[in-house]
């Protein structure tokens, strides 16, 4: 077991958000949370690396309990990629060595160098290493995300909303790309999402959050149309194309 | 994770020292600026005197005592300001997610010639002035320079007050510190509406930068904040570089992402303040020189900081040095020739978008 979030509470000021959460990831495992806008996907997320910290409950990685951490030593646990990254004036290259951050003292050692040679080469960034990721396309820009979150060597990787405002081309080699690293490096993944089909089609695990608590989890392949509809209010069919299940809206 | 496949690309490598190698062409250009600073002026001293003079083998009286207690601190002062100047910039540039942030950007200098002004009105400060000027003279310099400075520190201090209860974000640090220089500029401008004409023209004097000001003292506390100040900025380059790429992914990255704003800031206006309450104000290099050195070699702050200083130094230096030569015997304000400079690249950036 890699990720077991217990029993998590959070809340904005007196606006409650998240009640009681629990739920586990292991290695080798990618899980998808899924919701409509705004029931709270992306603070659980945060909740999860102590971005917020939760007002209750415990989240441990690896047996560690994360809210003891200082937020530098969460880095090496945890790899964040956020929903949006700003584009500045820096090369590929050095956008994705600032993923060693959290084992850089003062200087980059040859290590942290090579470390980052062969992250870019694994997602196909190296032709771009020295370009300027103010020039890079969304779904660049993405890519070189991930590759900051995984050159920081964490077991747990957490991506909130990794495909939203890319293209279909795009959103299929980042979620195949999310996959290949969780399944080859034993790593645990969660990521929120809004597209049901992608999710289903890339997670192992699914958490359906609904009011604040956490509706229904489970395998993907267990996703009913009563849970879809439930969850987001909305009539659903769920079809099976080519042993895949695609959600398709009845309205 | 078994990334074990990876080299030291030789072409980053190559990249890397295209950029160290640009910060020693600076460190050269400074040098040599420096010696040339010291041997022009009323009366010229040769490059060669200079060079021995500085490296410990001065002979001749005379011109030890040119070089040593006029023209090096004035050439080094200059230096110390425009090195500190340029890095509290480029630090406040990240620091506040703004293209236009600079140390002037949250009312520092506009509360500093408050401060010089309530000195010379209220606390008596009396008639300000510098060396170069006869007609001004000071009676208490000192108290002037610490009404700036503490003017200076209370801007910062609202700022930090204002970042703890709304949070430390670039919007509300900016937003305060416009409204800051908007309510210190109200109070200049009243004092110097109640102002007699003696005074009126002490308080204005004072606004216009100048290096003469600082001898050995001055620039000993003035070099020693710098320092202190570039060696801090330095020890978080990463985590500026982090913040450029966006709150969130910096605190993925376990930066402690207000604490580095709110220190960040105290630490930038910090060496503002020492600079400005010692030689008035000094526009444009804070903010100009980090744009400049950033279309150079990018935007990486473990070589844009220790740049932007040597560059800051350089500039300052020579616009000194030129302030002192192109109307000789005059010595324009230094501010003078930095704003001209400055300001027309001001107005580019602005054209251009405000993209870094």
């Amino acid at each position: 077991m890699i990720l077991d979030v217990d029993g998590v509470v959070f809340a904005y000021n007196s606006h409650p958000v998240l009640r009681n959460m629990s739920f586990q990831v292991r290695a080798g495992e990618l899980l998808a949370i899924l919701g409509p806008n705004g029931v709270g996907k992306t603070t659980l997320l945060k909740c999860v690396n102590a971005i917020h910290r939760p007002r209750g409950g415990a989240v441990r990685v690896e047996g560690r309990d994360l809210l003891r951490m200082a937020p530098a030593e969460i880095s090496l646990a945890v790899g964040y990629v956020p929903q949006r990254s700003e584009p500045a004036r820096l090369t590929v290259f050095d956008a994705v060595l600032m993923g060693r951050k959290p084992h850089i003292r003062w200087r980059t050692s040859p290590r942290d160098l090579s470390i980052v040679d062969a992250a870019l080469k694994h997602l196909g960034l190296k032709p771009l290493s020295l370009r300027s990721i103010d020039t890079l396309s969304g779904g660049e820009l993405q890519k070189v995300a991930i590759a900051r979150a995984l050159v920081q060597e964490p077991r747990l990787l957490l991506l909130d909303e990794p495909t939203s405002s890319l293209d279909l081309k795009n959103q299929m080699d980042i979620l195949s790309l999310v996959r290949r690293v969780v399944d080859e490096h034993a790593m645990a993944a969660v990521m929120t999402m809004h597209d049901l089909n992608a999710a289903l089609r890339f997670a192992h695990k699914f958490l359906f959050l609904k009011d604040g608590a956490i509706y229904a989890a489970g395998d993907c392949k267990d996703v009913t149309a009563e849970m879809v509809e439930e969850v987001y209010g909305l009539p659903v069919e769920i079809h099976q194309i080519n042993g895949r299940p695609m959600v398709a809206p009845l309205a | 994770m078994h990334f074990a496949n990876g080299e030291v690309p030789a072409e980053y490598r190559r990249y890397i020292g295209l950029k160290v190698l640009f910060i020693a062409a600076v460190a050269a250009a400074l040098a040599l600026c420096l010696a040339v600073s010291i041997s022009l002026g009323a009366a010229d001293v040769p490059l060669k005197e200079v060079v021995r003079s500085l490296l410990g083998y001065g002979a001749t009286r005379r011109f030890e005592l040119i070089i040593w207690s006029i023209r090096l601190p004035q050439a080094l002062t200059a230096v110390t300001a425009g090195a500190g100047l340029a890095a509290a910039g480029a630090a406040m540039q990240s620091i506040l997610r703004n293209p236009l942030g600079s140390p002037f950007t949250l009312g520092v200098s506009h509360a500093a010639a408050f401060g010089a002004a309530f000195s010379v009105m209220v606390l008596g400060g009396g008639v300000m002035g510098s060396s170069n000027v006869g007609a001004v003279s000071i009676t208490s310099p000192y108290a002037t320079t610490a009404a700036a400075f503490a003017a200076s520190l209370l801007a910062a201090g609202v700022i930090i007050m204002v970042s703890r209860t709304r949070g430390a974000t670039p919007e509300v640090m900016v937003l305060t510190g416009v409204a800051l220089g908007a309510l210190f500029t109200a109070g200049t401008m009243f004092l110097q509406f109640f102002a007699d004409d003696v005074q009126l023209a002490a308080m204005v004097f004072w606004t216009f930068g100048d290096t003469a000001r600082a001898s050995w003292p001055e620039l000993a506390v003035a070099a020693a904040v710098t320092a202190a100040g570039c060696v801090y900025f330095m020890l978080h380059a990463w985590s500026y570089n982090a913040i450029d790429a966006g709150d969130e992914t910096a605190k993925g990255l376990g930066v402690r992402v207000e604490r580095v704003r709110v220190t960040g800031m105290l630490v930038a206006s910090l060496v503002t303040a020492v600079i400005i309450a010692f030689l008035g104000v000094i526009g444009f290099v804070g903010l100009v020189v980090p744009h400049m050195v950033r279309r150079v070699i990018g935007s990486d702050h473990r070589f844009l900081l220790p740049a932007s200083i040597l560059t800051g130094g350089l500039l300052l230096l020579a616009s000194d040095t030129a302030a002192r030569l192109i109307l000789a015997p005059h010595v324009l304000p230094v501010s003078v020739i930095t704003a001209f400079m400055g300001a027309p690249v001001f107005i580019y950036l602005i054209v251009r978008g405000g993209r870094r």
